[in-house]
Parts: structure tokens; C-alpha cells; sequence
């Protein structure tokens, strides 16, 4: 009963996400299952496997460092989960885009269907997972031999990066299926903390009319070191890029604070970040949804209280 | 080159849904049901592909109850040239879905198989990229931008930090983002024309798989609600709450 927690990294060092995952993971553990691994597959990637085995709980980290694992492509990792599986009870992602691309295929491979997204160990093969964009949550038992399973991140606390002293065994690595090629990737760039893992969170949506109006909620966001979102209305409308989309189907976020500006709060969006610790919404629409979940709500227009509110916070710095 | 699409009848994305009393699932007798917006997204990149000359006929496959044939007409009415029905009152999950779509496309050969990223009752994305591992072809997901090559397709993706592309092999499975297009509604003339378009049924057992769940949901509960709804007069008494209440800056 060994579970293998499948590590996201960019080959120097570990993304936020496997550390939530191993969370799950140890959740796993005080349930009754064993040891703790982790894989850490990629290109030149070492740097990143001495980085998980510093990892609070992990026992073994798996070394796979091939051209054919560079980018994560499912094609050529996928194999390598099923040619590993057989010595593990559970397989775990984190369910961030790389884990929702990648564990499918493996759960696929091995015949035993994938649990989605979990939010709660309720024992080694029972779990509560979001259904209907959180508006509801399925308890669900698999029958499966092997779980492979992906975690929202935000439902467990990510366990310390540092304190494992695990041992790194390298693994051989396993053909590259030929089926699929990475051809580039255009990622945003930023001085803000990453959406999926910042305290405080600062979203806009149609409200803000303009993409050119963020820079209004990037100087709130500067005076709270907060990262900045979006409604999927706001994407959509082309203000910001996808990766800023918060929502049923884009990012799930829990953060201390999260900041809705000119977002009416759609289901999906709510969806997104409805399990933040404290909601504040400014809008000019009294009636808007979103003030139903908000812990305070602020109505009046936003382009006159976002200057307000920056100005208020440089005052009390 | 034939293009297949899988669409999936699901509570329409408007409904407010309610869990059922005795937490056995959400209600869904007289609610009102639709095609899960990412497989319109799916229908209407596949009719685009037609149009475009890149492939010659479009088909819409559904799995589930006798209903469904309602979101096969709808992707008829969208333009899709003929329909497959695979029937079952059996509660269908991904796995089976993956493996029942395989079965079908041993018979159509397509090549191109386009479906939505995730369907919005279950939440699972899972189907594509088990119907890839399945027939052993390329996947590619999440897709915002579809261009066809000589024999490969070039496909970006939405991923966490921004956009991602790449090039696969075909055939290959795409699974739909929300940026990949915006479906065309069906005009009047187009739904009355779909009504004649053929749709084929078939069974899990002519296809000779077992479509049997392998999760056993025990039951079904509403989230914790919130409670929200105070309002503050001004930025000034929002930053001293924050501060001093909530304690969160």
C-alpha cells in the first residue's frame, strides 16, 4: 500500500501543487496506507528530484530523467506511470493542467477509472470529489484495483518543502511514443505570486471594461502582494490572458483574501473561489450575486474605488 | 477524412441545481437538459474543419439514455451530417465512455476525434484522454487553436501558465477549451433539416463492451453554505475590517 504522488516541476525545482498533492497523499498515509514517493519525471531534471526529496513525508523519490519526459507530454510519460504502477496502491497528480492531461491516460492504460479532483480522504478508497461546479459533493468508493487520482490543491495544506531527507533512485526511462512533439509555449510573465498559491487575490471581470484597466487592480495588487485573476467573462472579452481565469474550468483558488472587482459572480466563477477564507466584492450592481457570498461588500464604481482603495492602503502601510 | 464528435446530455448550465433529499444524486426529473457547452464547442470546430475542406463529413456521437438522441439533433440542426446513438439506462462513466467510443470508432474511422475537456455535470475530464490511451493515439487537450498539417495537427493548449503548442499525428483525440471558437446557434431551416439527417442506435452489448461503473458514489451533499451579504459604506471602513475584523492584511 505505497503511494506514488506524481511531482510538477520544471526540471530545477518543484511547483507549489506537489506539495498539496502530497498532502493528500499523507492524508492517505494516516489511513492506513504505507510509504509515501515520489516521481519526478523530466529532462535534466535532477535538480528538482533533490528538491522533492527534501519534501516533509516522502520516503523514495523516482528519478526518470529522459529527452522523451521534457514537457510533460502524456504520450511518453503515461507509459512510464503504468510500467511503475504495479508496486503502488495509489497513484496521485495534483489536478492542475499537466495532472488533468496526464493521469486519464494512465488510469485509461491500466483499466481502472480515474477519481477526479479530490477534496477529502475519507479512506484509502473513498473520496469527496465537487460535482456540478461545487454545487454539490459526491462521496464516491472505487472498486479499482489501483486509485489514480488527482487533488485540488486548495482543499489540503500543502505539507513543508524541506525537512525529508528521502534517497533518489533513479528509474530507466521508457521509449518515447513518437506521437506527439512540443513545439513552444507562451507563458505570462510575472512579478506577482502564482494564482493557485497566493494569500491574497485580486480578480476583475466585465466590469473592468478594458485590459488595459488591470493596471488599476495591479496597483492594489502591488500594495498587498496579492496576484491578480479574472472572471471567465473577462478572458473571454480578451482583457487578460486564459491563465488568469478563475472559475469551474479554470483555476480553483482558496486564498486568504480574495478581491472580486466588476464580477457579478456567475456559478462557474463562484465555482473558482467560493472556499476563500474572506470575500470582498465591489460592484456597481447592488443586486449582483456575488454580494451573496461576500464576507463585505463594497457597492459604488469601481473606477472611482480601486484609486481609493490603493490610496487607502498607502496610507496605513 | 471523417471527423467524429462525442456530445453529452447534461443539466442545462443555466439550472440552479438541487441535491436530492435523500442524497442519492442531484435532481434531474423535469430539469432542463442541454448539450455540455464544450462539446458544442467540439460540433461547431468539427463543422469549421468541414467547411475549411479538411474534412469531408462530420459525426455525432451520444452515449446514455434514449434522450440523447435530443442532443444528436441539436448537433444536426448545428450542421452535423448524420448521428450515432449508443443506448444504455446504465449509468455510464468515463472509463466506459472511452471504451464504448473506441468500439465505435473501430467501425467509422475517423480521423479526427474532437469532444469537450470536461462535461459540466461530473466534472471528470478524463473522456479524451482515455479514448487516446485506449486506441493508442496522441491527445491533445484543452485546445484553443486547431491547425491542420500534412498528416499532423498543430494544436495549442491552455495550460496553468499560459498557452502551449503542439504538434501531434493524426488521427488524435482533441478536447475542447473555451476559447477554441464560439458555436453557431442552429437556424430554423437547419433544425427542421436535421429531423430527416440519420441518426443510428446501438447498444453497449452489439459493441461488446461491459459499461459497468467502477465508482460507487455513496452519496451526494450539498456544500457548506456561506454566509455573506454584509455590505461597508466605504474603502476606508473596508481596510479597517479587513485589518482589524478578518484580520487577513
Amino acid at each position: 500500500m505505497t503511494v506514488l504522488v506524481v511531482a510538477e516541476h520544471d526540471n530545477a525545482t518543484l511547483k507549489p501543487a506537489t506539495l498539496n498533492a502530497v498532502a493528500a497523499a499523507a492524508e492517505l498515509s494516516r489511513q492506513g496506507t504505507g510509504d509515501i514517493h515520489l516521481l519526478v519525471a523530466g529532462k535534466d531534471c535532477r535538480p528538482a528530484a533533490e528538491a522533492a526529496a527534501k519534501v516533509a513525508g516522502v520516503s523514495k523519490v523516482l528519478l526518470a530523467d529522459d529527452a522523451a519526459y521534457d514537457h510533460a507530454l502524456a504520450e511518453n510519460v503515461a507509459p512510464l506511470l503504468v510500467r511503475l504502477a504495479e508496486g503502488y496502491s495509489h497513484l496521485l497528480a495534483p489536478a492542475t493542467t499537466a495532472g488533468k492531461n496526464l493521469m486519464p491516460r494512465v488510469a485509461a492504460l491500466l483499466d481502472v477509472m480515474q477519481i477526479s479532483d479530490i477534496s477529502a480522504v475519507v479512506s484509502a478508497d473513498t473520496f469527496v470529489r465537487p460535482i456540478y461546479a461545487g454545487n454539490a459533493l459526491a462521496t464516491v468508493q472505487s472498486k479499482d484495483p489501483i486509485k489514480v487520482i488527482t487533488v485540488r490543491g486548495t482543499a489540503f495544506s500543502p505539507v513543508e518543502a524541506s525537512g525529508g531527507s528521502a534517497a533518489i533512485e533513479t528509474v530507466p526511462a521508457t521509449a518515447s511514443a513518437g506521437l506527439s512533439e512540443f513545439l513552444r509555449a507562451e507563458l505570462s510573465k510575472s512579478e506577482r505570486p502564482e494564482l493557485t498559491s497566493a494569500r491574497i487575490i485580486i480578480s476583475g471581470g466585465r466590469g473592468m471594461q478594458s485590459g488595459d484597466n488591470f493596471h488599476l487592480l495591479e496597483k492594489v495588487a502591488d500594495k498587498l502582494g496579492a496576484a491578480v485573476g479574472a472572471s471567465r467573462a473577462a478572458v473571454d472579452a480578451g482583457f487578460v490572458p486564459n491563465d488568469y481565469q478563475v472559475g469551474q474550468t479554470g483555476k480553483i483558488v482558496a486564498p486568504e483574501l480574495y478581491i472580486a472587482v466588476g464580477i457579478s459572480g456567475a456559478i462557474q466563477h463562484l465555482a473558482g473561489m467560493k472556499d476563500s477564507k474572506v470575500i470582498v466584492a465591489i460592484n456597481k450592481d447592488e443586486e449582483a450575486p456575488i454580494f451573496q457570498i461576500a464576507d463585505y461588500g463594497l457597492v459604488g464604481d469601481l473606477f472611482k474605488l480601486l484609486p481609493e482603495l490603493e490610496a487607502e492602503l498607502a496610507k496605513r502601510q | 477524412m471523417k471527423a467524429l464528435v462525442a456530445v453529452k446530455r447534461v443539466v442545462d448550465y443555466n439550472v440552479k441545481v438541487r441535491v436530492k433529499a435523500d442524497k442519492t444524486g442531484v435532481e434531474t426529473a423535469n430539469v432542463k437538459m442541454s448539450m455540455n457547452p464544450f462539446d458544442e464547442i467540439a460540433v461547431e470546430e468539427a463543422l469549421r474543419l468541414r467547411e475549411a475542406g479538411k474534412v469531408s463529413e462530420v459525426v455525432a456521437v451520444s452515449l446514455g439514455v434514449a434522450q440523447c438522441q435530443e442532443t444528436i439533433r441539436t448537433a444536426l440542426a448545428m450542421g452535423a451530417d448524420r448521428g450515432i446513438l449508443v443506448q444504455t439506462d446504465a449509468e455510464l462513466q468515463p472509463l466506459a465512455v472511452a471504451k464504448l467510443l473506441k468500439a465505435v470508432i473501430a467501425k467509422e474511422e475517423p480521423g479526427i476525434v474532437i469532444i469537450g475537456k470536461q462535461a459540466i455535470d461530473d466534472d471528470c475530464n478524463q473522456t479524451g484522454q482515455m479514448l487516446a490511451a485506449l486506441l493508442g493515439w496522441p491527445q491533445a487537450t484543452f485546445a484553443s487553436k486547431l491547425q491542420f498539417g500534412d498528416g499532423r495537427a498543430e494544436v495549442t493548449r491552455e495550460v496553468d501558465g499560459g498557452l502551449e503548442t503542439v504538434s501531434i499525428k493524426l488521427p488524435a483525440v482533441v478536447t475542447t477549451d473555451l476559447r477554441l471558437n464560439e458555436p453557431r446557434y442552429a437556424s430554423l431551416p437547419n433544425i427542421m433539416k436535421a429531423k430527416k439527417k440519420p441518426i443510428v442506435t446501438m447498444t453497449p452489448q452489439e459493441l461488446g463492451v461491459d459499461p459497468a461503473p467502477r465508482l460507487v458514489t455513496l452519496k451526494v451533499e450539498e456544500p457548506a453554505k456561506r454566509q455573506g451579504g454584509r455590505k461597508v459604506g466605504s474603502v476606508a471602513e473596508l481596510v479597517d475590517k479587513l485589518k482589524t475584523e478578518a484580520r487577513v492584511i
